[in-house]
């Protein structure tokens, strides 16, 4: 079947059965590979990406339900909040073997949209769901608040420099 | 320049190689995207001229570019960052002009030397036999170019100095980059010998030197085995037995073919494929067989049968795998004896990339893009199931998405299956094989299930002065390609690693192994035998503590006096974790000491317990010699997913074995650490001049009896059945 997928503002037709779960949509159709498998039943949360702006396993989400909705993969993640977190993750040395990175790097992306200013138990209660085999979690917890306060420096920067 | 023909698909495809010596315009192999056929003597792009090469280990470019081969794979351990530094600290590049590139499979140039003429990565040794070899390799290339430029500006080479990838004359007020020099410095006689820095003047090594990949892996562009694509690329799945042992009897594929997508069903030695134009038809595919199992050589039996199996030969005498003194005296003559049995259950690595391998034949020849780690096994194992030599096995060893062991298998299991597949596929067309997560968990390699039973004889003043240590557990070398290396009258060293050659001063002392068998495949898994032993010997050694009422700290202090290393990872980690001052109500404390591959871990774990009854870990603080400390933020990265990955091993996990066929398949059953769960660590490394030794594994073993210690000064309970989660009460 046929299908027009809003993925990181384009427009993207695949030809896919409509159970097949986005992860596999993004990776095999599209050839967006930055999106990860870890588990297929949205126990790891390497395949996260954001759907109309929240967080989502695309592994468990059939493509069917994926259309008319905006979908941002980690190609695609933009926005101060999104610079804010890859460079603090650089910043900490966050990434070892790097596989699950993707999709901790979009759910961070969308805390710190939620929660401008996340205490750890914000970060626990959004971050469970990504497991890192590697255990880059100390610095994960490092690189999201290096990243809420870079955030907030620049927002309060911005907000200067308009008034 | 000496090597000119490197093998054309390993290297990025705007190089260009030089066929001869000859001056560049004559007899050039051109790279894909460069000059075309007749343009030769036209203006070129400093990046189409050609890099100076002097060794394996190190090209230079003329725009300046520094690429290091690294012979090791890189799957988090930051291999491709430490041996770069290595190299880049001798030959005084700056860091920035630096880049890394997997080494091809060639053990003529590219052997672990630790582990004679095979390539490949593990029992955290990247650096450490690499140490001299790449420091050799920096200093050599750096000796050409000064000599390049001494010819070249007709100074005396002892007046060069080189810094940060400038080359300068400084009475002549001259200078010049490294990619000004290439040429010259190709056409020089690669020299016997090069002088090394003294370790005084390192700039880059010892110091935290960013990650060459941190970007790659944070913006999702790093390319994993599973993110290949080629043009036709199908992607396999294969169906193996549930049971261990067990073969196919007949399969009926009808299903299976209607399935949209799939291509071909092919049986091969390890059972049914499925190949399908993608991933998900594959998987829907590899659902709708329909397989019949020959089960009459599986596996029956389920862990409760091999525990008892275990538990009473733990109570006969093995092969003594280590031996001072005259235990059986001792223990005779012993006032009080204290005895444990430590029980330990089969553990899947499950890295995060699951298990995958990109083939594709071709004539007399094949090419592989995969995470490999030990190529030479790889090479070997296609080449048999293919019909040709191991050199004509072309692998692209990919970044590796974890690994903790399971990549480096003695038989290949993942190289093979891909090659038996692509075999029975035939033509050329490239096959992705997939392992799924289910797979995995279920696939076996575990690490092999232990029965420990340990026994102290105590004298009048409670001072140790018998030890018996009896280990029972499968071999992870009998029968494979380690098996000569590894195997010693009969004992298996990765068994007892960690239980032999105790550090501790006690005079009388057996260890003793059984080993078993079963239709499990088992393998390494990150540390290997100190993932059992140091649980058994450090939390038993606490008991005696207990039992004798000292203080554990001071109890190893006594008995390492002989031993300056571990004393001086015990010492600094009992000052750094406040060792002796008070813990508030319900929290402990407790610490464990560990040597394995070459460097020697102490870890203190502060613990309180949770309402589940389970040790919660508020604090962890570690202690590492390594020698010389190559990147210290990489020691404490490896340190802090070393204590990660054993913490969550020992808190939740298992691999129940039921009448031969595994339970557990995925991270809802097979749970791993996540963030909420990991606690906060400080890492301390020793200041040392020693020859740097690895990190990869040592952070692991300590943490598992660190958290026991911890919880048996708390709640005088000591939880003997890993994992905690099977132990303890709400």
């Amino acid at each position: 079947m046929n299908f027009k997928l809003n993925i990181n503002g384009e427009v993207r037709e695949v030809d896919v059965d409509p159970e097949t779960p986005l992860l596999w949509v993004l990776r095999d159709a599209v050839q967006l590979n930055g999106t990860k498998y870890g588990c297929g039943i949205a126990q790891c949360g390497a395949c996260t990406v954001h759907i109309d702006g929240q967080p989502t396993r695309a592994c468990v989400l059939p493509v069917k339900l994926a259309k008319n909705r905006e979908i941002i993969t980690i190609e695609g993640i933009d926005g101060p909040e999104a610079q804010a977190v890859q460079e603090a993750w650089v910043d900490a040395q966050v990434p070892q073997c790097g596989y699950c990175q993707s999709g901790q790097v979009m759910s961070a992306v969308a805390l710190l949209r939620a929660k401008p200013q996340p205490t750890d138990g914000d970060i626990d209660a959004a971050m469970t769901g990504n497991i890192c085999r590697c255990a880059t979690y100390t610095r994960i917890r490092k690189a999201i608040h290096k990243a809420a306060e870079a955030r907030s420096t620049q927002a309060a920067l911005n907000k200067e420099t308009q008034q | 320049m000496k090597s000119a023909s490197a093998p054309a698909g390993h290297l990025p495809s705007r190089r260009i190689f030089m066929q001869t010596s000859a001056a560049f315009g004559a007899g050039l192999v051109l790279g894909v995207g460069c000059l075309r056929e007749g343009d030769r003597g036209l203006d070129v792009a400093l990046t189409d001229l050609p890099e100076f090469e002097p060794n394996a280990f190190v090209r230079i470019a003329p725009d300046n570019t520094v690429t290091v081969i690294s012979k090791h794979i890189e799957f988090g351990q930051g291999s491709f960052t430490g041996l770069a530094t290595i190299v880049a600290e001798e030959l005084d590049a700056d860091w920035s002009q630096v880049r890394v590139e997997a080494a091809p499979a060639d053990p003529t140039r590219y052997a672990n030397l630790t582990f004679g003429k095979v390539q490949g990565t593990g029992g955290s040794t990247a650096i450490a036999n690499s140490w001299m070899q790449l420091r050799e390799a920096g200093a050599t290339a750096r000796a050409m170019l000064v000599n390049a430029a001494a010819q070249k500006w007709k100074v005396p080479a002892g007046e060069i100095t080189v810094k940060q990838g400038v080359i300068s004359h400084a009475a002549s007020e001259r200078s010049a980059r490294f990619g000004e020099l290439t040429e010259a410095a190709a056409a020089l006689p690669v020299p016997q010998k090069a002088t090394l820095k003294d370790p005084k003047t390192f700039t880059l090594i010892g110091r935290d030197v960013p990650r060459v990949d941190a970007a790659e892996k944070t913006n999702g562009k790093a390319v994993f085995t599973l993110d290949v694509n080629q043009p036709g690329l199908l992607t396999a799945v294969l169906a193996r037995p549930a049971r261990f042992g067990a073969t196919v009897k007949n399969f009926d594929a009808t299903a299976a073919k209607k399935v949209d997508g799939v291509q071909h069903v092919v049986q091969v030695p390890q059972g049914i494929a499925v190949v399908a134009r993608d991933f998900w038809s594959a998987k829907k595919g590899r659902d709708a067989l329909n397989i019949t199992w020959d089960e009459s050589q599986a596996e029956t039996r389920s862990t409760p049968e091999l525990f008892t199996e275990y538990r009473a030969l733990s109570k006969k005498p093995g092969l003594v795998a280590d031996k001072r003194g005259d235990l059986n005296t001792a223990m005779k003559g012993a006032v009080r004896t204290l005895e444990a049995t430590y029980e330990f259950p089969f553990l899947a690595h499950a890295p995060m990339e699951p298990l995958d391998c990109v083939i594709k034949l071709g004539d007399g020849m094949c090419e592989i893009w995969a995470g490999s780690q030990i190529p030479t096994l790889d090479q070997m194992v296609v080449g048999q199931v293919l019909g040709i030599t191991p050199d004509k096995v072309k692998i692209n060893t990919l970044l590796g998405g974890g690994s903790f062991g399971r990549r480096a298998t003695p038989n290949s299991d993942v190289f093979g299956e891909a090659a038996s597949i692509a075999k029975a596929v035939g033509g050329k067309t490239p096959i992705k094989l997939v392992w799924t997560r289910e797979d995995d968990i279920r696939g076996g390699r575990y690490r092999p299930l232990y029965v420990h039973r340990l026994r102290a004889g105590l004298d009048a003043d409670g001072r140790i002065v018998g030890w018996e240590h009896r280990i029972v557990g499968q071999s992870i070398n009998a029968g494979s390609a380690f098996a000569e290396l590894m195997i010693k009258d009969g004992i298996d060293v990765t068994s007892v690693e960690g239980a032999v050659h105790l550090p501790y001063d006690i005079p009388n002392l057996q260890v003793e192994l059984h080993t078993t068998a079963t239709k499990v495949p088992v393998l390494w898994w990150r540390s290997v035998g100190s993932t059992h032993t140091a649980y058994s010997t450090e939390m038993f050694l606490d008991e005696i503590a207990r039992a004798t009422k000292q203080d554990p700290v001071e109890l190893r202090r006594k008995l390492m006096k002989n031993h300056p290393r571990e004393l001086g990872v015990l010492n600094l980690v009992a000052e750094k974790s406040g060792w002796g001052s008070p813990l508030p109500v319900g929290k402990g404390r407790g610490v464990a000491v560990h040597k394995s591959f070459g460097s020697y871990v102490a870890q203190v774990a502060e613990v309180s317990v949770g309402a589940d009854g389970m040790p919660k870990t508020e604090r962890v603080v570690c202690a590492v010699d390594c020698g010389t400390a190559i990147n210290p933020d990489n020691i404490r990265a490896q340190m802090e997913g070393g204590i990660g990955f054993g913490l969550g091993a020992a808190l939740y996990d298992a691999i129940d074995i039921e009448e031969g066929r595994p339970v557990q398949s995925n991270f809802h059953n097979y749970p791993s650490l996540r963030i909420d769960q990991m606690p906060p660590v400080e890492v301390h490394i020793v200041a040392s001049g020693e020859a740097p030794t690895g990190v990869g594994e040592p952070g692991t073993p300590p943490i598992a009896p660190a958290v026991g210690n911890a919880f048996a000064q708390l709640t005088g309970k000591t939880i003997r059945v890993l994992p905690f989660q099977r132990s303890v009460k709400a």
